[in-house]
This record gives structure tokens, sequence and C-alpha cells, in this order.
């Protein structure tokens, strides 16, 4: 397999603080990497240094061998990067089918003349657009379906709200899916449908997923790998079972004192 | 590990919501107070513009009175500049106060290019083309500077450009300064001049489509999609793909440019214009449109818009004006007395307490006061409101004490505020008579602002403004 996402060396401070430093990760083209780690670890900053709201300060990032270190955010975003936040950032008074075909942005290509005039390219483009928006929404099955397409984003609750963040950020047709703890606030029925379906979207859409995730069962259900941060620095990486049990992931969760238990016993 | 991987096999199907279905089902059943809002979104939007712009026409062949084609020509410019405004505030979600500028750059820019100034007579159109892409450049140009600001900061920016504008026209020898351009020529369609006020309105009534088809079709595309996301959350939008500052600057570009059309055609019928025909107040009535109407809403802005100009006119008749306030004052009291039976007890108080204040009143003071009269045409109003025969002072102090009795009337609770509020209303017949009736046009704008906060308390998304949210 060939590594889609590089990051070496990665190293960033906010003022005198070491948010990330030489960090060095790697994405096959179609795995699902976990990232883990405790809160302030670094992992959504991770995220943010891979589409564009900060640049390191050393090191690279590289996308299939392009280097996307001083690339502004919103062309990294048609290099192939996408993403869903952690703290829900929908549009939220556009209509759900809104907030799909609005991130169809980066790749089409009508220029404002054309729109006015509605040439048959532009015609065609937006048709193309609406049928992309049906497709993503489609993925979810019923729950982004019927009136609720028209409703505005707002009237939403909160897990369908994470599901339509998911389908906002796959209409940009990404090759590289960031997912900032999908399932965070949602139920144990969603949770398991969102490992599902984290599941399938690698295996029909193709994308390479790196997802931060709190939810063990969730990193263990879909991860092919699992890399742990803390303090931002990579303390271990492997198969889940390896970095579930590695000493000092336990530490790093826990405390000190767990480990010299877990150690006495 | 644990049963939570391994779902119940019966559990819930994946991806199925039976919560749509049956909310689904729900709202089919409700439907019939819908039905006709329903039956008219049925209707292609561009039907029913069709609809709106064929109205609009036949009401200026029917009308043959100047005076009432003047108005329906400033609803229709006002609405089109409002209309580009809200490309920039409703859509693109940027506080721009500098817009007025633009406005008046058309106007100039017409003025300098046919007039007897520099003896340019050019062809409306070809003045028009370079008004509309040259405002839409320097609209790009000023927004440069500001493109990474929003909020207060671009507030405060435009505002400064704004008064640049403003200051530059009012000294520089080139606009003629505070003395305005004069003489402009009448717009020139090849060779086919327009002169009568008639033919103007159709001229704006052209802008007016041509803006509103323009803004519709670009709204309705990835241009307006993006601009409305950016609106929502600027950094959301820009990590999905969209050009943020790009985009702000060509929404800066399409509301100067439409400002700068709507400024020419002004000019040419003003015939003389002056700094001051594009200061703050035309700005603050742009907005008090946009927002009346509703931000975001093209409907809404066409409709508020009317109401803010119509408003303004009808109002300006003193007869008009007393109407309104009496039957505003009436409607407030019906729909905010609780229970139903004060509100004849106020009403019937208020006049009672008048008549005995207006026989204490004309019996104490007989110099002071017009006698009571209970003949003629007005009345009602004369035999129990006090008139001054010479107004200015006391109807200015009974101004003064009404707005301190309302704030008043606001801290007092129960039977005790609806008694209070007797006298009260008395004060604002009495401030009204002798003061506000007297200077129409003061009287229409305090009146539409009270309109206007009335409205933004009950509805504060507009007349036909979208609910909305902003952080839940």
């Amino acid at each position: 397999m060939t590594a889609l996402l590089e990051l070496s060396g990665v190293t960033l401070h906010f003022g005198g603080l070491k948010v990330i430093s030489e960090l060095d990760l790697v994405v096959s083209e179609n795995e699902i990497v976990s990232l883990i780690g405790p809160n302030g670890a670094g992992k959504t900053t991770v995220f943010n240094l891979i589409t564009g709201v900060y640049d390191p300060e050393e090191g690279d990032i590289r996308l299939d061998g392009r280097s996307l270190v001083g690339v502004v955010a919103h062309k990294r975003t048609k290099l192939g990067v996408s993403r869903t936040f952690q703290t829900l950032r929908l549009f939220l008074n556009l209509t759900v089918e809104e907030n799909v075909m609005a991130a169809t942005y980066c790749h089409t290509r009508s220029h404002v003349w054309q729109s006015i005039l509605r040439t048959p390219f532009q015609r065609r483009e937006e048709r193309d657009v609406r049928a992309l928006a049906d497709d993503k929404l489609a993925f979810f099955g019923d729950r982004l379906a019927g009136y609720r397409r028209r409703q505005p984003a707002y009237s939403l609750s909160y897990a369908n709200r994470r599901r339509l963040e998911i389908a906002r950020a796959t209409a940009t047709k990404p090759r590289l899916l960031l997912l900032d703890e999908p399932a965070a606030g949602m139920n144990p029925v969603e949770t398991h449908e969102i490992t599902e379906l984290i599941g399938r979207l690698r295996d029909e859409g193709g994308y390479t997923i790196l997802v931060i995730e709190h939810d063990m069962h969730v990193v263990e259900g879909i991860s092919d790998r699992v890399v742990a941060l803390d303090h931002g620095v990579k303390i271990a990486e492997g198969s889940f079972e390896t970095v579930a049990t590695n000493e000092r992931v336990v530490e790093a969760y826990l405390g000190l004192r767990a480990t010299e238990e877990d150690a006495a016993r | 590990m644990d049963d939570r991987s391994q779902q119940p096999p019966d559990g819930p199907r994946i991806g199925a919501d039976e919560w749509v279905a049956r909310q689904g089902e729900h709202r089919r059943q409700n439907e019939l107070t819908r039905r006709l809002g329903r039956a008219g979104e049925r209707i292609h939007p561009a039907f029913r513009f069709f609809a709106l712009v064929a109205g609009i026409a036949i009401f200026g062949i029917a009308t043959s009175d100047q005076y009432y084609q003047r108005v329906g020509f400033n609803t229709l410019y006002y609405a089109a500049l409002a209309l580009g405004l809200n490309v920039v505030v409703g859509w693109a979600g940027l506080l721009d106060l500098g817009y007025v500028a633009f406005f008046g750059l058309g106007a100039y820019a017409y003025a300098l290019l046919d007039s007897p100034k520099f003896h340019h007579h050019w062809p409306a159109l070809a003045t028009m083309v370079v008004v509309g892409f040259g405002c839409a450049i320097v609209g790009i140009l000023v927004s440069l500077p500001s493109r990474r600001l929003f909020g207060d900061y671009l507030a405060i920016i435009t505002l400064f450009f704004g008064q640049i504008f403003y200051n530059l026209v009012g000294n520089l020898s080139l606009t003629n300064g505070q003395n305005g351009m004069t003489n402009l020529d009448p717009l020139n369609f090849f060779g086919f001049h327009i002169t009568t006020v008639r033919q103007y309105f159709y001229v704006a009534l052209i802008l007016f489509t041509v803006v509103t088809c323009v803004l519709w079709l670009v709204n309705n595309s990835r241009t307006g999609r993006a601009w409305r996301s950016l609106r929502e959350d600027q950094m959301a939008a820009q990590l999905l793909g969209m050009p943020v500052n790009w985009l702000k600057l060509l929404a800066f570009a399409f509301g100067a440019s439409v400002a700068g059309l709507s400024g020419t055609v002004f000019a040419s019928l003003e015939v003389n214009i002056f700094p001051n025909n594009f200061y703050l107040s035309v700005l603050i009535t742009l907005y008090a449109i946009v927002i009346l109407g509703g931000a975001g809403s093209m409907p809404g802005v066409m409709l508020g818009a009317f109401t803010i100009i119509v408003g303004l006119e009808v109002l300006a008749t003193p007869d008009n004006a007393r109407l309104l306030f009496y039957a505003v004052i009436a409607a407030g009291l019906v729909l905010w007395l609780r229970p139903w039976f004060w509100v004849p007890i106020v009403i019937g108080g208020t006049v009672a307490f008048g008549f005995v204040v207006s026989a204490i009143a004309t019996a104490a003071w007989p110099d002071a006061t017009k006698p009571t009269s209970f003949g003629g045409q007005n009345l009602t109003m004369s035999s129990w409101v006090v008139e001054l025969t010479n107004p200015t002072r006391g109807g200015a102090y009974a101004y003064g004490a009404l707005i301190a009795a309302v704030l008043g009337v606001t801290l007092l609770k129960g039977w005790v505020q609806k008694v209070a509020l007797i006298p009260v209303l008395y004060l604002a017949a009495f401030a009204w008579e002798n003061e506000l009736a007297l200077n129409p046009s003061v009287t229409a704008e305090i009146l539409l602002g009270a309109l206007l906060i009335t409205l933004m308390i009950v509805r504060p998304t507009g007349l036909l403004g979208q609910h909305r949210v902003e952080i839940v």
C-alpha cells in the first residue's frame, strides 16, 4: 500500500506551549487509522495542521507525495482533504440539502457569469451537484431523507447533525477523510451504526480515513491501525490490541498509579 | 469484551428511521391550514415574479398622477438598492456601512459623463455599462484591505469609506462641492430621451427586474450557496473548499454594481444631485428596508421597500397619520389588554377623563386654550382633547412628559397599570394634537420608527425573513 498522507517531524507551538512535537504519521491508501489520546493531547490540532488551519513550524505534511505546507486551506480541500468538526460546524440556517450542495464548490467550475446566463455547462453541473447531494444523503438511509432534506440544518437532532457533517465532508470528493469524534454524543445504537458506517465509507466510498475517537468500542471496531498521542507526542502505534495494552497509553489515560498497580498484579 | 460491538440482531434496523415516516404522515394530515401557502410555493418563483412585474407595469399605465408615478419610481429604485445591500448583508453576512457611497458613485459618474460640466453626453447604456463594471471594480478595490475583517471591524472600516466618499464629493471642485452637480441630461437610449416621470418609472421597473433576475440566478448557484455558507460559518466554509476572501470581494462587487446602477437612474431623474443625497439617512432607510423585510429574503426586501417608502409617503399626510396613530393605539389595546373588558374601560375612561380635563382647562385658562367645540367636522377630537392656542411650547412639554409616562407605565403591574393607562393615553392624544400632527414629516419618521420597534419585538426575523438560529 502506498502512503496517502505523510507527516514527518511536524512541530507546532502555541506561544511557549509545545502542542505537537516531532510527529511522524503515515496513513496508507484505503486505510482506517484512529487517533486516540486524552483530552488536550493534540489530536484536533493534528487535524488543523493537515487541513491548513495552522501551518507547522517544522516538518512536512505530504498528501500523495505533494507537500501541503503553505497551501491555503480551501485549496487543500480541492487536493482531496476533507474533515468534520468535533464541535459541529454545520451551516445551520441552510437546508440539509444545501449544506451538502455548498460543499461541492471546490470541484465545480461554473463562473458567476455562467450562473447568470444559465449556460448549458452550468445547468449540467447543477444537475450533477444535485445528484451528488442525493447520493451523499442516501448513504444514511432514512436518517436524512424525506422532508428533512428541505428543513434547515438546525432542526436536526444532534446525531443527525453528525451524519450531515459526514455527508457534507464527502461531498467535496475527498481522498482523505478526517473525522473528528464522529460518535461523540451518540447513544449505543447510533454509535454502533456509526461504526458500521465508517467501514462502509472506506469500502463503498473508497476514502482513506483518519478518525479521532474516544469510544474504544468504535476504535476497536473500525481501525486498521491506532496511533496514540499524549502532550503532542506519539506514544504508541500499531494494532488496537498492542496500543490498548501499551503501558504508556494506559498511563496517559489513567495516570501512573494505575500502571503501577497493573504491574504489581 | 462488551456486547456493544455486536449489536443485538433484533435491534433497530440500521439507517431506518420510523420517526421520519410517522412525522411525514402527521404533517400530511395537518396540512389544511398551510395549503394556501403551499399552493403559492408550488408556483415557480419566476411566474410569481412575472405577476409582480406585470402588476407594477399596469399600475404605471393606470395612474396618470405624477405624484403616484414618482412614489412608484422611488419604491422601485429603493427596492433595487436594498436588493444590492441584501447581497452583502443578507447573504454574505458582511456588515457594510459604506454601501451608500456606491449609490453616490453611480450618480456622480452619470453626472460627469452626461452633463454640461465637461460637455460629455454619453448614451445612457454606455454610461450604465461603465458604471456597472466600474462600481464592481471599485467595490473590489475598496474591500481588498478589509477582506480579512468581519462583524464590527468591517462595519467601522466601511463606514469610514462611506465618509471619505461624502467628504470627497463635498469638497472637490470636480464635483462642485456642496453646490452639487446640476442640469444632468435626461436618460438617452439610442437617441430616445426619457423625459416624463412615467417613462422614468418604467426605467426603474426595468432596473428592478434586471437586478432581481440576476441576483436570483446568482443566489441559486454555487456562488449563492457559498455566500450563505460564509455567512453561517466562515471557518467551516473555508475548510470545505470555499475561497472565502474571494467570495467576500464578489459580494461587495455585486452590491456596488447594483448600487451604482440605481444611482445612475436616480441622478438622471433628479437632474441636480448633491452630496447630501448620498449620506447616512439613505443608508439608515436601506438598512430599515432590509431588516424590516427580512435580511436574506428577496421577496422580504421588496416588501420592506414598499412598506417603508410608501409608508413614509402616506404618513406625511396629517389626516392619514392621525388615523393610523389612533388605529394603532386602539389595535394595541385590543391585542394587549387582558381580560377583554379592560378595553372598553380604558378607552371609555380616556374619553371621559378627556371631557373632564378639557372642561376644567377651558374654564381655568380660557386664553390659552381653543374653545371646546361640540360641532364641526372634528367633533370627536376637539371636544375632549384640549387644544392650545399656542401649541409650540406646551406641545413639546407634553411630548416629553408622554415619553416619561410611557416608560413609567411599563414599570407598573396589574390593575394599577391599566388605570394609569387612562391619563397616559390622554397625554398621548394631547401630545399628538398639539405637537406631532403639526410636524407631519417628523411625525412620519417617529411613527415609522415606533412601527419598526414593534415589529422587531413581535417578529425579529422581519416580515418575510426565515427564522434564524445562531448557536444551538
